[in-house]
């Protein structure tokens, strides 16, 4: 008897004796951005010893997330709406291009902007009307949460009105991944599909190859000369009082030393942009 | 359960003593603090639901949201083409699973030798603590490449898909609670069946399975409630259009996916329609409880 209720007690004391004082920066949103940020997050740990949580699950996620407190920081690969702007500062912290990946069997190299439009309208549906194999066309598109689709989709004109309401255009019968691991997957393991994926995710064509779009390669150098128009930000937001360990992160991020690593990790650097 | 057993040899030695009657007390209220933590948590769960949801119902009307055919937010809520997706992907997973699953439990319970029993059992108790993620990634990387080869179609993230990945999932639930009821028969029915010149296969499907009828019933409604909840794994194979697929060999969205999908993001009514889509769940798990324990009730009398 007496067991049960020490034990009993032991599980209701339990949580005090394992709360801890450590500070923790809490980060959430964009998958594409997460990619990197978890690199940073790991340097500046092993730097600092200050903890920082990333968590990938869509810039909308992220935004919402930073606005009303879950998270401290949150991050986004799309401009923010002027709604989203009221309560929070943003930092843009690198540049990225929108790459446009098929399976790796796919003799297919250049796809201009109309016809990428076309694709995920499903107005065409055969790789032969875009000058490839007599093969249908498998479009994957990613969850209506990610940054990376709203900018797709804004940079190409797949947006249309219902109910005096801006929605996507994009095809209803389009497969959808939510995350960029996921679209690579399911990319890297059918011959027939085409997705949009982060460009410094393509990783040179290990898994997945990068078209051309409009006749112009997918490369950072393209993308920061401007030539390569399928571009958006990755943006850190913060809301105004934000604690004094996630301002030291960020200025961290935007420092020669976390600006590095991003040109490390495939990414545009702030600097690079700006030369 | 296990607690309530121990106690009672130690309630019996010590009847007479005052403090005894407070232990039982304690005990007593605490069975019942137990038993209310999960009236409790549905509660706050529907009143929670409803709450969030009925916004959506009132600006969308019920109709609309629930026999729509179009998903497109923050304008058009039709969640009909993930009812569609939820109860074929469920029905679905029950023709197939269930089946293999009696038939395993009958062999079990009855039939196998005890070395091949010590295999199958643990083998189908590990598969129940198996996470869904695993069971979405083998589906993803074995299931789907299988389904593009066999039916010869471009892309094999399909209904089919998630019904293979489901009619596996429920296994263990079927298989464990339909052998336990199958072994808690009283054995006169076994030896009544082969005393009268029965077989033992013909005394398994006229005698023993049907007087396990009810046990079995919960086993597969608790299958059909596992496979509608499911959400993880069924993200990975199903693709997750939100379109009305047209065969079992087209993508679709299940109710479950679309909540997981879109709701870390979604504010104003978008978030409520998405909570409405839970209502509908929830609406699905009530008939069909309502109906196995109408089925066992009429069995009764």
């Amino acid at each position: 008897m007496k067991k049960v209720i020490v034990l009993l007690a032991a599980i209701v004391l339990s949580p005090i004796s394992f709360a801890s004082s450590e500070t923790t920066v809490t980060i959430a949103g964009s998958t594409s951005v997460s990619n990197v940020m978890e690199v940073l997050g790991e340097t500046y740990q092993k730097k600092t010893g200050i903890n920082v949580e990333v968590q990938g699950m869509g810039s909308s996620a992220g935004i919402v997330a930073a606005r009303n407190g879950t998270t401290l920081l949150g991050m986004s690969s799309r401009e923010l709406t002027i709604d989203e702007l009221t309560d929070v500062d943003t930092t843009v912290i690198a540049h990225d291009g929108i790459a446009i990946v098929i399976n790796k069997s796919n003799p297919v190299d250049n796809l201009t902007r109309e016809e990428i439009k076309k694709i995920y309208r499903q107005e065409i549906t055969n790789w032969k009307e875009v000058g490839g194999e007599d093969k249908p066309i498998i479009a994957v598109t990613r969850d209506v949460s990610s940054g990376t689709r709203e900018e797709f989709e804004k940079i190409l004109g797949l947006k249309r009105i219902v109910n005096d309401i801006e929605v996507s255009d994009i095809s209803q019968r389009t497969l959808v991944g939510n995350g960029n691991g996921m679209v690579k997957t399911l990319v890297a393991n059918n011959i027939y599909a085409i997705a949009y994926i982060s460009l410094g995710s393509v990783d040179n064509g290990l898994l997945v190859k990068a078209l051309s779009v409009d006749g112009t390669k997918a490369t950072n150098e393209h993308v920061f000369s401007g030539d390569y128009k399928l571009a958006r930000p990755f943006i850190v937001l913060y809301k105004r009082n934000i604690a004094q360990p996630a301002l030291d992160f960020v200025n961290y991020i935007m420092s020669d030393e976390g600006q590095k690593i991003i040109q490390e990790q495939g990414y545009i650097s702030i600097e690079q942009s700006h030369n | 359960m296990n607690i309530g057993n121990e106690s009672i040899p130690q309630t019996a030695q010590s009847i007479s003593t005052k403090k005894q009657d407070w232990v039982g007390i304690f005990f007593h209220i605490l069975f019942v603090c137990s038993a209310l933590v999960g009236v409790i948590s549905l509660a706050t769960i529907v009143w929670f639901l409803f709450s969030e949801g009925l916004p959506a119902f009132r600006q969308a009307g019920v109709i609309d949201l629930v026999f729509g055919n179009q998903w497109l937010p923050p304008a058009l809520f039709g969640i009909f083409p993930m009812i569609v997706a939820s109860l074929a992907s469920t029905i679905g997973a029950v023709i197939i699973g269930v089946p293999i699953a009696l038939l395993t439990a009958v062999f079990l319970a009855e039939l196998a030798p005890q070395w091949l029993a010590n295999i199958v059992r643990p083998a189908v108790e590990l598969l129940a603590g198996i996470p869904s993620v695993v069971y979405g990634f083998f589906g993803l990387v074995i299931i789907v490449p299988a389904i593009e080869v066999i039916f010869n179609i471009p892309a094999g993230n399909t209904i089919l898909a998630g019904i293979i990945v489901l009619a596996i999932m429920i296994l263990p639930t079927v298989i464990t609670i339909s052998e336990t009821s199958l072994r808690a028969l009283p054995p006169v029915y076994k030896e009544g069946a082969l005393a009268l010149g029965a077989s033992h296969i013909y005394s398994i499907f006229k005698v023993l399975i049907p007087a396990a009828k009810s046990g079995i019933l919960t086993a597969i409604a608790l299958g059909i409630a596992r496979a509608l909840g499911e959400t993880m794994a069924i993200i990975m194979v199903m693709g997750n259009a939100p379109a009305m697929p047209g065969s079992i060999l087209e993508p679709a969205r299940t109710l479950t996916a679309n909540i997981a999908m879109e709701m870390s993001y979604a504010t104003g009514i978008h978030a409520s329609a998405l909570y409405a889509t839970g209502i509908v769940l929830l609406v699905f798990i009530v008939i069909l409880n309502a109906a196995i324990l109408y089925i066992n009730k009429k069995r009764a009398y």
